[in-house]
């Protein structure tokens, strides 16, 4: 187990390591990050003063924009730039190879790989997303008394949201990379991922805004666990018995994702295998 | 000790026929057709604990597949293959962790930073003990002169720098058997020698058993005793470098030189066999095996011969001349 650990450790600093040598690449995208939530917050302010500032939805402008802000935490978390693009790069160029020759498990590498990216991309932008939260503190005036800002067991429950929300980011797209062992080319199916993300995920509007059917049919889908569900729990939307339920369902899909990865790539090995390259 | 048994190997390929054109392309679409290739064709081999052996072939022969199959990497169609008593596309990890492949064309190191962090990933990967690596990375920094290289990107090595690294990172973990593909490709002369150079001598001490694919008659002769040519998926001749010559060249090669008074006309050599070049007082010609003795009897006896030598053929050539021969006869 000690040994383990050890090689965890180490993947995970040469990882880190290797995530520091673009210095320039590295910074820029890191600060990149934050020029959508500018242009939000804009769109959001010219719609609500066409509106006289009337509430959309039971949200009001300030909610909107907190409900942004924080979804950029959520999708900081559960966002997994180039990682399924990488797998099926990998595939088709050969160098899956590497992973059937060493010893070695390739979700799990690259999942400490991932953990390392994260690692270094929130220690750098610790520092712009406490000054985008402290400059933008008035639009969290209102939360309700259970938010996580006032409740221990919602902040709880947020922190396992977050790190679910990770996990189910990562194998959901490990998955997808992973049907490049049939099609090799993968671009035009993670730019449907892509779209049914933005829209499904609450990254564009919070979901709870939305009328029936569509509530219900985005509710049976586990993209709402990457940006809104997190969020949902953090705002204190969820409360005892629901938010335990709505955490049980995130695990369910994260196990269902977890699963079906292991599935593809071991039946992925064996086609690759089969006819050689 | 046998250490690698292979039975009746077969892989069969099924590849993608396109016809020309963008109708096809369409057609491709709904409809492909599909062409069995036979890669490998039954092949039998053992090869016993500690030898250094060269797979020779043409391109597509069937030699790169051979490995790929003894490291696991692809599933054969039929037969059977024993590598230190595991069967090898089970992929153990006991057995992964006492074999190597290493790829000329493939880079298996990390791009963007120094070898010696791929090489620490490789001592946790294969549970590498810390007195172990130090020793063997020691040895092999030694043995190829990389100290100086270990602390620069990888990105940053010439070809042949990073040969040296790639072998180093297959090496750290005392492979029992080492497979290698082409591991002097594209290198310029000095590199080649100098990668020869430290397989022979890593070879002699550690007793690794090797399997070596190589374009390089150079890489086949300075290395490796035995030799087992493949064409056509199947292997023609299992023997020593020097059993080839006897065995696939009937022929000598006679270069005479005459006394500058009176050499022998084109036409007169004609008769003893195949005349390569005349280039008066000399000649060169081809002569079969059992007919030199009564052949130089006779010139000795007709001409004033001032030198005289019987070589064989050049190892290259007589190679050449079968997988040509191999070629045709399977078209």
């Amino acid at each position: 187990m000690v040994g383990r650990v050890i090689t965890w450790w180490t993947i995970l600093r040469i990882c880190l390591e290797e995530r520091l040598v673009y210095r320039g690449d590295f910074a820029l995208g890191t600060l990149m990050r934050f020029l959508p939530i500018v242009t939000q917050i804009f769109l959001w302010s010219a719609v609500f003063t066409a509106r006289d500032w009337r509430p959309l939805q039971g949200y009001g402008y300030e909610q909107f924009v907190a409900y942004y802000l924080l979804t950029m935490v959520s999708r900081a978390f559960s966002s997994m730039p180039g990682l399924a693009s990488g797998i099926a790069g990998q595939i088709r160029q050969g160098e899956i190879k590497k992973y059937l020759i060493q010893p070695v498990d390739l979700i799990g590498f690259l999942l400490l790989t991932r953990v390392a990216h994260k690692a270094a991309y929130y220690s750098v932008a610790i520092a712009p997303f406490a000054l985008v939260f402290f400059l933008c503190r008035s639009y969290f005036g209102d939360l309700p008394d259970h938010a996580a800002t006032h409740s221990l067991t919602t902040a709880a429950a947020f922190v396992v949201a977050l790190v679910m929300s990770f996990l189910l980011g990562f194998f959901l797209e490990t998955s997808l990379g992973l049907v490049g062992f049939w099609f090799l080319e993968v671009n035009s199916l993670l730019f449907v991922y892509m779209l049914m993300n933005f829209f499904l995920s609450g990254h564009m509007f919070p979901l709870d805004m939305l009328p029936e059917p569509w509530r219900t049919i985005v509710e049976l889908c586990p993209l709402q666990y990457l940006a809104y569900f997190p969020v949902a729990v953090f705002l204190g939307k969820f409360q005892g018995g629901e938010l335990a339920r709505a955490l049980l369902v995130e695990f369910a899909w994260l196990a269902f994702f977890v699963a079906l990865s292991r599935i593809l790539y071991w039946r992925g090995v064996k086609r690759y295998s089969g006819y050689g390259g | 000790m046998r250490i690698i048994e292979i039975e009746g190997l077969r892989k069969s390929y099924r590849v993608y026929q396109k016809r020309e054109g963008l109708m096809a392309s369409l057609k491709g679409i709904f409809h492909r057709e599909y062409r069995e290739v036979q890669a490998v064709k039954g092949i039998d081999l053992t090869v016993d604990e500690g030898e250094f052996v060269a797979f020779l072939g043409p391109n597509g022969a069937g030699k790169t597949t051979t490995l790929k199959l003894l490291s696991g990497v692809i599933n054969p169609t039929s037969g059977t293959a024993r590598v230190m008593g595991f069967v090898p596309w089970k992929r153990d990890n006991e057995y992964r962790r006492r074999f190597a492949l290493v790829m000329g064309q493939k880079n298996q190191l990390w791009w963007d930073l120094p070898a010696q962090e791929s090489f620490r990933l490789h001592q946790q990967i294969y549970r590498i003990a810390p007195s172990d690596y130090d020793r063997t990375l020691g040895e092999l920094t030694e043995l190829l002169s990389i100290g100086k290289l270990l602390r620069q990107p990888v990105r940053e090595l010439s070809l042949g720098e990073r040969m040296k690294m790639e072998l180093t990172a297959a090496l750290l973990h005392s492979p029992q058997v080492l497979f290698l593909d082409e591991p002097t490709i594209g290198l310029d002369v000095i590199a080649q020698h100098n990668i020869q150079q430290f397989l022979r001598h890593f070879q002699e001490v550690r007793r690794t058993t090797i399997l070596l694919t190589s374009h390089y008659m150079k890489d086949v002769a300075a290395l490796c005793r035995r030799v087992v040519i493949i064409a056509q998926g199947e292997i023609k001749y299992d023997g020593s470098l020097s059993g080839i010559v006897d065995r696939f060249s009937g022929h000598k090669v006679i270069t005479l030189q005459f006394a500058e008074d009176e050499p022998p006309r084109e036409a007169d050599l004609v008769r003893y066999g195949q005349v390569l070049e005349v280039q008066p007082p000399r000649a060169k010609l081809r002569i079969a095996r059992a007919e030199v003795p009564r052949v130089l009897a006779d010139v000795l006896a007709r001409y004033t011969v001032e030198d005289v030598a019987v070589e064989d053929r050049p190892l290259e050539e007589v190679i050449a001349e079968m997988f040509a021969q191999s070629e045709t006869r399977s078209d």
